[in-house]
């Protein structure tokens, strides 16, 4: 068995149907048990007080906007390389998801910046990659709605998103290409003087666990939704010609 | 509900906004689902009738 059997849509649809169930309920499990847990079960921080249950939000929205942004790039390569249509459905599923998370880790942030530098934004450049990253996610979506030929639109869509993954990259990396601004580093790390406490750790792995599970749950709907509409599209030029 | 101390209002409007937006994404997300597929059985069921 073969991955790309999978770009065949109607057998893109039945796994996907069958998986879904189990992708929704543990999704929601996940976020409901990290969310509670890190929210009623996790101690103030001695510096940044009750503030930095914000970061069971911030992170996991912060994480899924990058990686959505690599998974589109991913699709899109597919379609570029293989021209298989459902490949680039699914980056344009992924898409609004992506526009979601950038933005909850925008208010979050700018949430949890006021309090603890004493600002909503600053042209940091953590802060400025992200909004950058945003405004290229409303980019590729305007994009793919400008365009009536779905081909032509899967090409220059592709094309954006490779454009776009440099600031994707950025976003992640910015606070280590310039050590400046107001962001700090990663609350993850293998280095245990970097690493967030155990106790913000853990309900914080089980929160990017669920939004991982929920992006991968909303591709896979949307990305039928996609292919259906395409389908109704071709089903309604038929019958154009036909009559 | 912990004690949220001075920060009550900071923390709770970003869960707010969040799981808002999140609710908001998943109902979309279903309700268009739901709608495009009505359509695709209404137009195939159509053109089966008519040949």
């Amino acid at each position: 068995m073969s991955i790309w059997e999978y770009a065949n849509p109607k057998k893109f649809l039945t796994t996907s149907e069958k998986v879904m169930p189990a992708l929704w309920v543990s999704s929601a499990v996940l976020i409901s048990a990290g969310l509670i847990w890190g929210f009623f079960f996790t101690p103030d921080d001695y510096r940044q007080g009750s503030t930095v249950k914000i970061i069971f939000l911030h992170v996991p929205s912060a994480l899924m906007a990058i990686n959505a942004w690599f998974m589109m790039l991913v699709a899109s390569l597919v379609w570029v390389i293989r021209r298989h249509h459902v490949s680039a459905l699914a980056a344009r599923a992924a898409a609004p998801i992506g526009v979601v998370m950038t933005v909850i880790a925008l208010i979050t942030g700018a949430f949890w910046g006021q309090p603890m530098w004493g600002t909503w934004w600053a042209w940091d450049p953590r802060l400025t990659s992200f909004l950058v990253l945003f405004l290229f996610y409303l980019g590729y979506i305007a994009l793919w709605e400008a365009i009536d030929n779905p081909d032509t639109a899967a090409d220059l869509t592709s094309i954006l998103c490779l454009v776009g993954s440099v600031f994707a990259v950025l976003s992640r990396y910015a606070v280590n290409f310039w050590n400046q601004g107001l962001h700090q580093g990663a609350s993850l790390s293998l280095d245990e003087k970097e690493n967030v406490h155990d106790a913000f750790s853990s309900p914080l792995y089980v929160c990017m666990a669920g939004f991982a599970l929920l992006f991968l749950a909303l591709v896979l709907y949307r990305t039928g939704t996609e292919i259906r509409a395409r389908r109704i599209k071709a089903l309604m030029a038929r019958e154009r010609l036909e009559a | 509900m912990p004690d949220l101390g001075k920060y009550a209002d900071t923390v709770l409007s970003a869960y707010g906004a969040s799981l808002l937006l999140l609710a908001a994404l998943v109902v979309l997300t279903i309700w268009r689902g739901r709608k495009v597929r009505r359509e695709m059985e209404t137009l195939e069921t159509r053109m089966k009738r008519n040949g």
